[in-house]
């Protein structure tokens, strides 16, 4: 069929890590989302910093699907490490780009694919003397190979470089030698473009390219982070530095040059999160960000947070796990620790994004739930969405917006108040009132603690005020029911028996399945989890279905049972779709999963669906 | 401690410059042991407190877990207080600065909390020169959970119940001295007439301001053969000299007596002085510091007073140049870039 491969492949780039590669890499994406393309990077890395095997993988789709997408359309391999599995994982009819300075090994050679040799690094060690440049522009070479190809319009890379080294005139012009290397290279040796090639469209709209991990730390910024202590963590490390980049750039005093923020870089998760408590306890609104080991050894805190009721906003950049796992890659693992995180009864707030623009949101709005909520908030977040660039909406603020800093009581309002007492229910909400360290002289302190206590934070072993504290406890979580983001639900009233439940990252191949069943047929009813507490609606939505199919990325199907645990519901009707081989789930595995369960006589086979 | 506390308060009770007296700065009734030095170190807090004229609300006292991390509910009740996880204070107190560097952070814990299951914390707090005073009460032993050894009990101590401690302890002082901490007293809970004039030297110091305070537990390691008894450390503790806190503020000039005696003029125009200085003893110097500690132990000796004190230091605020302001003050119009710069932002992503 002409055309089918305009605007719609995957191309993997095969590189060795630490040698410059992202960066061109990035350059590709990015002049393809120029071009009004929507486009999809990820980026497959090592934990490691160099000289290991890394992998940036492109989806270019003109329907808009951002999931991953298995099968390899255009291999870039410049890493002779892996380039037997790389030769293996082109589809049949694709094509695989080599260095040929070296002859390929006939071994490595397929029938069913199209190879190219380009002459990397002869090409560099001619043009180049600088060793670190022979490294360096071997990888902007294939990207001009690539433009020429593909059909990238050249003025669209130049516009990009000139961005990218403003200032730095020499440094584009040789980008842009290196680049026309690789374009005179096609042109006097291949037939070009190819049938996978790409068609300036107008898609893509106002939409930004950006990771979610920097859109959380752009969230904090907006939503009046001033403390932040965190400890590193792959792969939640970069939200703090750009908090840090951010703030440095639109939170430092102009006449003074000091900061209106402090970050503290911690000796370890406990520290960290007992920081951001302490701090918030002084009324500073803080976070810190960290990922599953961090989550791990933050638990004792956060039931302190959760019993003492401190206002904490932690972003969880979920990885692989269990313990060290697989560092460098995604899951959606955490979410049963988190949720119940530490010992005790304890339920925590979780929030769940599902692109940058929510990533920013959330972590703004999740500084005000805190407040308001007085416990830990907990932004489930992972490696995909806060790691790779994603196409996202654009982040909107509203400049009447104030930070809602809950019930707090001031100076005179403690003069007039006849007793304070900081657990006392006066609202019926389960919400209480607390003081700021500070405030007034006489009136308002109390003694924040871990141990049981009364209304007036005096210590208690008396059982039954202890379990009145507790029930109250849980008429606050209940009022957190419909206070916490509501869930999305992708149609008005239920028009199927089937049920679909996703949350985060498990989003974009979700709706890229429904709509893939729904070319054949089967349609379903879906609804997006934002948030935990279930309010409502998500009861009634697993009610009115008769077979409710929940998507996520872990082995065990947590949010299932965090659902069958929370809700009045059936676990017979409620079908795991997993996916934890620390990539992103496809649209392809969520499809065969679902139909293995809706098609069980025709024995594992492939249904109509599929086909 | 008796149960019952007297209403009654004598009506000529001394005021402070608040027009205070130290009703002001007590907390609830105490629940520990009756003779326990925790209580002494207490009402030394509360004293020293009372005689520098803060007003309570203005002070933040922080612990860990313990039989003294539950001291701070039993003085200053009109300040603040956070009884936070074991071993963990210094974190919430670093937190807790850097939301308002404005008001005193006064951190109690004990040698379980500091010296073992809080140690990372510990040194890590003096390591970012935090502005706090952290008192350690220690008295060797494990006292909330019937007696067992801590880290800092001297090799060959004995326990009440007869076993001998076969470690090296933990020199807290000395620890922290390594580290680079910028006040460094140790001292006795029994002796009040030494430890409020350095509570009082440790809380206007702009630093980080360390004392350990050899504290007996009288319920369990107050035996013969104990080196943290009552006994023990009377027989065996060597002043360093006496301190003494000058709170005026702009009438003294600073002047170095010569002879027996020194006088150390803090950031805030405060002196502290120093009297009947042992021979050779510099309080300026670290290695000096030291070595007098290290000979000290050698000798069975407890050296106490002031050992340290760097009066130029910088504390963390300075150090990551925060704002003078408290960050907790600020508001939407400080901390919010607003919607034009977020367009902006946005453009540059496109």
């Amino acid at each position: 069929m002409p055309n089918s491969k305009v605007n719609d492949f995957v191309i993997r780039f095969a590189n060795v890590n630490g040698t410059g590669s992202a960066s061109a890499n990035y350059l590709f994406a990015k002049a393809i989302f120029r071009m009004g393309i929507p486009v999809t990077p990820k980026n497959i890395f090592p934990s490691n910093i160099q000289g290991l095997p890394t992998w940036y993988d492109v989806r270019v789709s003109e329907k808009g699907y951002l999931g991953r997408r298995e099968g390899v359309d255009l291999m870039v391999c410049v890493n002779p490490q892996s380039m037997p599995d790389d030769v293996l994982s082109v589809k049949s009819g694709g094509y695989f780009i080599y260095d040929c300075t070296k002859a390929l090994n006939p071994a490595l050679i397929r029938p069913d694919v199209t190879y190219i040799g380009l002459p990397l690094m002869e090409m560099c060690l001619r043009e180049f003397t600088d060793p670190r440049q022979r490294q360096l522009f071997k990888n902007i070479i294939y990207v001009g190979a690539l433009s020429a190809l593909l059909d990238i319009e050249f003025s669209v890379l130049e516009q990009l470089l000139a961005e990218q080294f403003v200032g730095k005139e020499k440094l584009v012009a040789m980008n842009i030698k290196a680049m026309n290397l690789g374009i005179e290279y096609i042109h006097s040796n291949y037939a070009y473009p190819l049938d996978i090639r790409l068609e300036r469209r107008d898609l893509v709209g106002d939409k930004i390219l950006i990771d979610g991990n920097s859109a959380c730390g752009l969230g904090a910024v907006y939503g009046g982070a001033t403390v932040v202590a965190w400890y590193p963590i792959t792969p939640s490390t970069s939200v703090v530095e750009a908090f840090e980049s951010y703030a440095k750039k639109l939170r430092v005093d102009k006449e003074t040059g000091k900061r209106n923020y402090a970050i503290v870089q911690a000796e370890d998760e406990l520290a960290a999160i007992g920081m951001v408590i302490g701090a918030n306890w002084n009324g500073a609104r803080s976070f810190t960000a960290t990922s599953g080991p961090g989550l791990s050894l933050m638990n004792e805190f956060l039931g302190l947070a959760y019993f003492a009721e401190i206002p904490t906003v932690l972003i969880d950049v979920q990885r692989t796990g269990p313990s060290t796992g697989m560092p460098t890659r995604t899951q959606q693992s955490d979410i049963l620790l988190a949720a119940y995180a530490s010992h005790g009864d304890t339920k925590q707030v979780l929030v769940f994004p599902s692109t940058p623009k929510e990533c920013f949101e959330m972590t703004a709005e999740a500084l005000d739930l805190a407040e308001s909520l007085q416990t830990p908030i907990i932004m489930m977040t992972d490696l995909d969405l806060g790691m790779n660039d994603h196409m996202s909406e654009p982040f909107q603020w509203d400049d009447a917006r104030k930070y809602d800093r809950g019930k707090v009581l001031n100076a005179s309002q403690l003069e007039e108040l006849p007793r304070f007492g900081r657990y006392l229910d006066v609202d019926g909400d389960g919400i209480t009132y607390r003081t700021i360290p500070g405030t007034h002289p006489t009136k308002g302190s109390f003694f924040t603690r871990g141990t049981s206590r009364d209304e007036y934070a005096a210590y208690t072993e008396d059982g039954r005020v202890y379990a009145r504290n507790m029930d109250r406890l849980l008429k606050k979580w209940n009022t957190a029911k419909d206070i916490v983001p509501a869930p999305y639900l992708y149609q008005k009233e239920s028009k199927s028996p089937y049920g679909l439940i996703f949350f985060g990252t498990s989003t974009y191949s979700a709706e890229e399945a429904m709509d893939t069943m729904a070319v054949s047929g089967l349609n379903f009813d879906a609804m997006r989890l934002r948030a935990f507490p279930f309010n409502q609606t998500v009861e009634d939505f697993i009610h009115t279905h008769e077979k409710v199919f929940i998507i996520e990325q872990n082995r065990d199907g947590q949010m299932r049972s965090l659902l069958i645990n929370e809700l009045n519901v059936s676990p017979q009707k409620m079908i795991p779709v997993l996916n934890f081989d620390g990539m992103p789930i496809t649209a392809h595995a969520i499809i065969s999963l679902i139909d293995k369960n809706l098609s069980p006589t025709l024995n594992g086979s492939t249904s109509k669906i599929l086909s | 401690m008796t149960y019952i506390r007297p209403k009654f308060r004598h009506p000529d009770l001394p005021k402070n410059d608040l027009g205070y007296t130290t009703r002001e700065y007590e907390g609830s009734l105490s629940t520990l042991c009756a003779g326990c030095g925790h209580d002494s170190i207490s009402g030394s807090i509360l004293q020293a407190c009372f005689e520098l004229s803060i007003p309570p609300h203005r002070i933040a006292k922080l612990s860990g877990i313990g039989c003294s991390s539950k001291t701070p509910n039993y003085f200053l009740g009109n300040s603040h207080g956070f009884n936070s996880v074991h071993g963990r204070m210094p974190s919430v107190a670093t937190g807790a600065n850097m939301a308002n560097r404005d008001l005193i952070y006064m951190g109690v814990s004990g040698d379980g909390d500091t010296a073992s299951i809080g140690m990372g914390q510990f040194v890590h707090v003096i390591r970012r020169n935090l502005n706090m005073v952290y008192i350690v009460m220690n008295n060797g032993c494990y006292g909330l959970t019937k007696g067992q050894d801590s880290a800092t009990a001297d090799a060959g101590s004995k326990s009440k119940a007869g076993s001998v401690n076969p470690f090296q302890p933990i020199d807290l002082a000395g620890l922290a001295l390594e580290l680079g901490a910028s006040f460094v007293a140790q001292s006795f809970s029994g002796d009040k007439e030494q430890l409020v004039p350095l509570i009082k030297a440790a809380v206007s110091h702009p630093g980080f301001a360390f004392i350990n305070v050899i504290s007996p537990c009288v319920t369990f390691n107050n035996n013969p053969g104990s080196t943290k008894s009552y006994d023990y450390v009377r027989e065996h503790i060597e002043a360093t000299g006496k301190t003494d806190l000058v709170p005026e503020k702009s009438e003294i000039l600073a002047s170095y007596e010569s002879g027996t005696g020194t006088e150390v003029m803090l950031h805030d125009g405060t002196f502290i002085k120093l009297e009947k200085l042992a021979a050779n003893r510099d309080p300026f110097n670290r290695m000096d510091a030291m070595n007098a500690l290290r000979n000290a132990r050698n000798r069975n000796e407890i050296l106490t007073g002031l050992l340290y004190i760097e009066t130029e230091t910088e504390d963390l605020h300075h150090t990551i140049n925060s704002t003078d302001r408290p960050l907790n003050t600020l508001d939407e119009a400080d901390l919010c870039p607003g919607s034009a710069v977020l367009a902006e932002i946005n453009e540059d992503l496109r």
